[in-house]
């Protein structure tokens, strides 16, 4: 599903957050990423949401070889994909639904199934009573689980979450990594950053571990 | 390696589903009738002020848009003399009625003359003092003051500006003749003043043009600023730049109509205001010359002018400030 081949990311100015980064992670896995904040997680994240581009080194998504790819077809690499926020970048102006249906509404869907899917959606993450409210209403792990409907509903191949349960108690943030297994249950892959060391132990799950921008650990097979 | 469970073939169905709908047609109407109608919602929750924006928008068209009306009847009014290039020979006093008769036989025969009509001053007078209204001061008058006038139309070989001033010439030399004098001179000299008009409203309404243009682009500019985060998150889950722009385009046209509307409604206004003083005045100079406008022609000409204008200024706007939008 990712594969990193000795990438390498240098930002203008010289400093070098990623070097020669080599991993692969398969279709359907779930791994959390790690590493003390400046270690290069978000960079990394970046570079698969092909918001930051490569320097150095080949990035593979789903077989395909995005290094080099066109700005005009990276929206379309970018609907495979599902972000989860730690801030979760809700639109405030728009209601639950509308939040959840962008997605739907960029990728062109018609109407009757934007509702369909919104719904199924909301109703997985227990929110179908709150589809008419305005995010600014909802508590933080509603706001945070809106922004995981709108990430699942177009059924991505891939999900990236950045600090998921940055803002959460460990109740709410056991609750939402849950949801994350459901979700990897049923074939997608999921990349989740997090420094929440005790949360990941718990879970049986790869973990790749960041150190100055190299890869520390061997938990994940590298190549 | 980490666990595996997905199949390659499911995810290449996923793909051709999502392209086939992409591709039908109906989506692609809905989808664009529901940009409409939301940048349109848009404008009404802050009617405020996109009702200040629309209105100088519509100043901004009416001017030009009122002018050359106003200068389209001017024209419609000197085009009304237009086709008879006639010429009015004034006699002296002292030519009698038998000799203006002869006279008037005589040139009838000429080649260059198609017509000739002979106006007594008895005529004249009733004419006068029919449609002037000054019926009662020239009845205190003594004695018939006017000439008389042979009308000559020319024929049509003659009607041009050099033959017809020959013509002229040649009237002012017969013996009879107190004063030949062509009619169209001044009508000549109203279209050349009317082409300076005709100019002056093109530059100005170049540069309403450009002002709308301008309005338009910084509004456009504004909202992008103001919906900077919406088009950052839309980018980060996958919307192609044409769906960031479109809902711009469509706020730009709307302006445009609307604008385009309300310039509609004071040129209109306008008119309907003169009306009645215009043909008050045109009443004095005995025509029944009155205003007209042809609203729905006006209206078509400012719509489609106003989505152009709307469509081109949030353009502008778009392409130079929503690049600049990327997440980071």
């Amino acid at each position: 599903m990712i594969r990193f081949d000795n990438i390498s990311k240098r930002y203008p100015g010289g400093y070098e957050a990623l070097s020669n980064i080599s991993f692969h992670m398969e279709k359907g896995a779930m791994a959390f990423l790690t590493g003390h904040s400046g270690a290069g997680k978000s960079t990394l994240l970046k570079l698969i949401a092909l918001i930051e581009r490569t320097t150095r080194g080949q990035l593979f998504l789903d077989g395909q070889n995005v290094s080099r790819i066109g700005k005009r077809r990276i929206p379309y690499i970018r609907r495979k994909i599902g972000f989860i926020f730690q801030e979760h970048h809700l639109l405030f102006d728009r209601t639950v639904f509308d939040n959840v249906a962008l997605p739907l509404i960029i990728a062109g869907y018609r109407h009757q199934e934007i509702g369909r899917r919104v719904r199924a959606a909301l109703d997985k993450l227990g929110l179908l009573k709150k589809e008419r409210l305005y995010p600014i209403t909802l508590s933080g792990g509603e706001q945070q689980r809106v922004g995981i409907a709108r990430a699942v509903v177009n059924k991505p191949m891939l999900l990236l979450a950045d600090e998921p349960t940055g803002n959460l108690d460990p109740e709410l943030s056991r609750e939402i990594m849950a949801l994350f297994g459901l979700f990897n249950d049923v074939g997608v892959s999921i990349l989740i950053a997090s420094h929440d060391i005790p949360l990941i132990q718990e879970l049986d799950c790869p973990v790749l571990s960041l150190e100055h921008g190299r890869l520390a650990n061997a938990t994940v097979a590298t190549e | 390696m980490i666990r595996s469970r997905k199949n390659q073939r499911q995810s290449q169905h996923h793909w051709r589903a999502q392209l086939r709908r992409l591709l039908s047609p109906r989506t692609f109407l809905q989808r664009h009738a529901q940009v409409a109608l939301d940048s349109l919602g848009r404008l009404y929750r802050n009617r405020v002020a996109s009702l200040m924006t629309a209105a100088v928008i519509a100043i901004a068209l009416a001017m030009p848009a009122g002018l050359y009306l106003l200068l389209d009847n001017l024209e419609r009014l000197s085009g009304t003399w237009d086709g008879q290039a006639s010429m009015s020979v004034f006699l002296k006093n002292s030519v009698s009625a038998s000799t203006a008769d002869r006279l008037a036989t005589s040139v009838r025969a000429w080649p260059e003359v198609h017509s000739v009509q002979l106006i007594t001053p008895d005529e004249a007078l009733q004419e006068f003092s029919q449609r002037s209204g000054f019926a009662d001061v020239l009845d205190a008058l003594e004695e018939n003051p006017l000439p008389t006038v042979l009308v000559i139309v020319p024929a049509s070989d003659y009607t041009d500006p050099a033959a017809a001033s020959t013509l002229r010439d040649r009237f002012s030399r017969l013996p009879e003749t107190a004063l030949a004098q062509l009619d169209l001179q001044w009508v000549q000299r109203l279209a050349a003043i009317l082409d300076i008009a005709r100019r002056g409203i093109l530059i100005i309404g170049s540069l309403l043009a450009l002002a709308v243009l301008l309005m338009i682009g910084n509004t456009i500019r504004l909202e992008i600023q103001n919906r900077r985060e919406e088009i950052l998150v839309t980018k980060l889950i996958g919307a192609t730049n044409g769906f960031v722009r479109r809902p711009f385009l469509y706020c730009g046209l709307w302006y445009g109509v609307l604008g385009a509307i309300i310039a509609w409604l004071l040129v209109e206004t306008g008119f309907w205001l003169l009306s009645a003083p215009v043909s008050n005045l045109a009443g004095l100079y005995q025509s029944d010359f009155h205003l007209e406008t042809l609203p729905l022609q006006l209206l078509w000409v400012l719509v489609m002018g106003g989505m152009c204008l709307g469509l081109l200024g949030s353009w502008l706007a778009v392409g130079r400030h929503l690049n600049a939008i990327e997440p980071t």
